[in-house]
């Protein structure tokens, strides 16, 4: 019995892995927006529970309140304006190049396969550099937070103003019908 | 706690199914309440037939809903329609996993915890679940294949968007302040710093709850289900467990946004100036009240004060309520944000 | 008794090419948009799994950025497809054959 408690994080990174996996398939593979962009959010969901397996229990709930809370509502809230219920989406590719395409697809997956079998020797370190600050053990949030601040001040900055730009980039595009020469 | 099952699996258990009992059943009669209050305050009686007083009348209500014709729009997409109330009701009884109730107590030698768990992304998790409740309004009003939900969808998403941001704003005051996300640590922060949040965080505290109210798609702010524009919003074509589910998430919500702001601004558990008066509460008097109980009268002004609101308020319109969000509630909360950073940084918080 | 590394990366691996297939196969931009996501979420797992392997905590600040910037990239592809639709009434990629209207 106390094998399920031994095996418990093996267990929960399958079953979510499972998941992810299946919400990306239909993702790729339902004919409506509406279905496949639940199905994302249901891959989302589940890679957010993997990030708390791997020690990154901020990333999963940013991964939440990001792509959950925010990216989603928005893909939901433009598939209902554009009507994409009434758009058929067939899959599309051209027939002639199948083969190619199946060759190139095996070639790269064993390219990546030696490459993860090459990098992958021995067991994860120890989790504890995840939670350090400055040299104590706090958490992983207090860890994230004082690295952000401290190590990488100049690439917060630009990524704010990378979403200060597409915002404003956002409300110009999304506007009705902007006069000439107000948004050219 | 030798045995590793009891620990993991059992206490749990039990703690989930009590804390699920006690939410649903304040959920029900906080149905009971609003209308029996709404009707005083407007010199009505109110329900009075069912049990004395009226006071079974929740339970008769739930068994008409539970008893009622499930009816499925013919032309409605099956699954996702079936899918909206279980992720409308899903986030708002998951949020409360995390939510302190009261401190660790002794119970038969054990030492129990009156919360399922305390985890240090607390506050994250709370946002963050609590943002997948938006799902369940878009889906079911878009679902329904109904003009009236789907504008009552798009209305709502457009609401739970907006008024997240100052939400967030106003929360992050507060863990300046604590400098922690686990609820139960700003909650013996506050016992430290011998103050509620609420004091020093006026502006954030106000914020919060108004923000708080437009989340929960309730007066003034209800306009997803306008009835006299929309029929009845997103859950026009639900009918028996399914309009029960979006009726229970809504007051589960409420209990949820009460909670919360009884955690991050009234000090939980802690009755009031816990240092100050420390020596009026060790009275035998008073002594002999549970933490616990502090908590639930917190939160019971504030589902009072839900309720105030809704028999005084009229109905913002659409463009008032996205004006007050974005022009009002984002310039303040982010000024007050920074009101409160430099605070922190010239006493030291804490 | 962890899950190795291996599994974590391969599982990131399959999660792109699932999306770099849905990017390739479909035709209307809004399924492009999806695609994209599954992409960039399968690269932020190998990050955060290589991160945890080598005991640093880097890659989640990375990962951090990342989010961000496919947050900026959704909104602007998203408003992309809004305005296209006002013009044309399709959001079929396969449609966008003009330079200029």
């Amino acid at each position: 019995m106390t094998w399920f408690l031994v095996h418990f994080a093996e267990i929960v990174f399958y079953s979510l892995a499972a998941v992810a996996l299946a919400g990306a398939v239909g993702v790729i593979a339902f004919r409506s927006p509406v279905h496949a962009a639940l199905s994302l959010l249901g891959t989302f969901l589940a890679v957010a529970g993997v990030f708390v397996l791997m020690q990154a229990e901020f990333l999963a709930a940013v991964q939440v309140l990001v792509y959950a809370g925010g990216v989603m509502v928005l893909f939901l809230f433009v598939i209902m304006l554009v009507k994409a219920r009434d758009i058929p989406d067939e899959p599309q590719y051209v027939r002639r190049l199948v083969p190619a395409a199946v060759g190139l697809g095996a070639l790269l997956a064993a390219l990546v396969g030696v490459g993860i079998w090459a990098a992958s020797g021995g067991l994860p370190a120890d989790g504890a550099a995840l939670r350090m600050v400055a040299g104590a053990p706090l958490g992983n949030t207090e860890a994230v937070g004082w690295s952000l601040y401290r190590d990488y001040l100049l690439p917060f900055e630009v990524v704010s103003i990378v979403l200060l730009v597409a915002m404003i980039g956002a409300i110009v595009m999304g506007r009705k019908e902007s006069g000439r020469g107000g948004a050219a | 706690m030798a045995n590793p099952w009891v620990a993991f699996l059992l206490v749990p258990l039990i703690k989930i199914v009590v804390i699920l009992l006690a939410v649903i059943l304040i959920a029900a009669y906080m149905s009971f309440f609003e209308r029996k209050i709404l009707a005083y305050m407007q010199i009505r009686i109110g329900p009075n037939r069912v049990g004395p007083r009226g006071w079974l009348q929740p339970i008769a209500d739930a068994l008409k809903l539970l008893v009622k014709e499930d009816i499925v729009p013919a032309r409605a997409e099956k699954f996702v329609y079936f899918l909206g109330p279980v992720l409308v009701v899903a986030p708002a009884l998951l949020v409360f996993s995390v939510i302190p109730f009261g401190p660790a107590f002794k119970l038969f030698g054990y030492e129990v915890t009156p919360y399922l768990t305390d985890v240090n992304i607390g506050i994250l998790f709370i946002l963050g679940v609590s943002s997948v409740g938006v799902y369940g309004v878009i889906l079911g009003g878009w679902a329904s294949n109904n003009k009236f939900s789907m504008m009552g969808g798009l209305r709502s998403a457009a609401q739970l968007v907006s008024y997240e941001v100052p939400m967030g704003l106003s929360v992050v005051t507060v863990l300046l302040m604590a400098n922690s996300l686990s609820l139960v640590k700003i909650v013996e922060a506050q016992k430290q710093a011998g103050v509620w949040y609420f004091i020093p965080g006026i502006v954030a505290f106000f914020i919060y709850f108004v923000c708080g109210v437009a989340e929960t798609n309730r007066n003034p702010f209800d306009l997803p289900e306008a009835e006299s524009e929309l029929v009845a919003g997103f859950h026009t074509e639900y009918s028996g467990m399914k309009f029960a589910f979006y009726f229970l998430a809504e007051y589960a919500n409420m209990v949820v946004v009460s909670s919360i702001a009884t955690v991050l601004f009234l000090g939980g558990w802690l009755p009031p100036f816990p240092n100050w008066l420390a020596a009026v509460w060790a009275l035998p008097a008073l002594a002999w009240i549970p933490p616990i109980a502090w908590f639930v009268l917190k939160m019971a002004a504030f589902l009072f004060v839900y309720i105030w609101f809704r028999g005084t308020f009229p109905r913002y319109r659409f463009d008032q309520l996205m004006d007050l969000g974005w022009k009002v509630f984002i310039p303040v909360s982010l000024v007050n944000l920074m009101a409160v950073g430099l605070g922190v940084l010239l006493i030291g918080g804490k | 008794m962890t899950v190795p590394i291996s599994h974590f990366v391969t599982f990131a691996a399959v999660l792109f090419a699932i999306g770099a297939a849905g990017v390739l196969l479909r035709r209307s931009g809004i399924s492009i948009l999806l695609g994209i996501e599954l992409m960039l979420n399968a690269a932020n797992l190998a990050l955060v799994a290589f991160g945890r392997q080598h005991g640093q905590l880097d890659a989640q600040v990375f990962v951090f950025f990342v989010m961000a910037v496919a947050a900026a990239e959704v909104a602007v592809g998203l408003a992309l497809l809004v305005a296209i639709f006002r013009k044309q009434r399709s959001i079929d990629v396969d449609r966008l054959n003009v330079m200029r209207w």
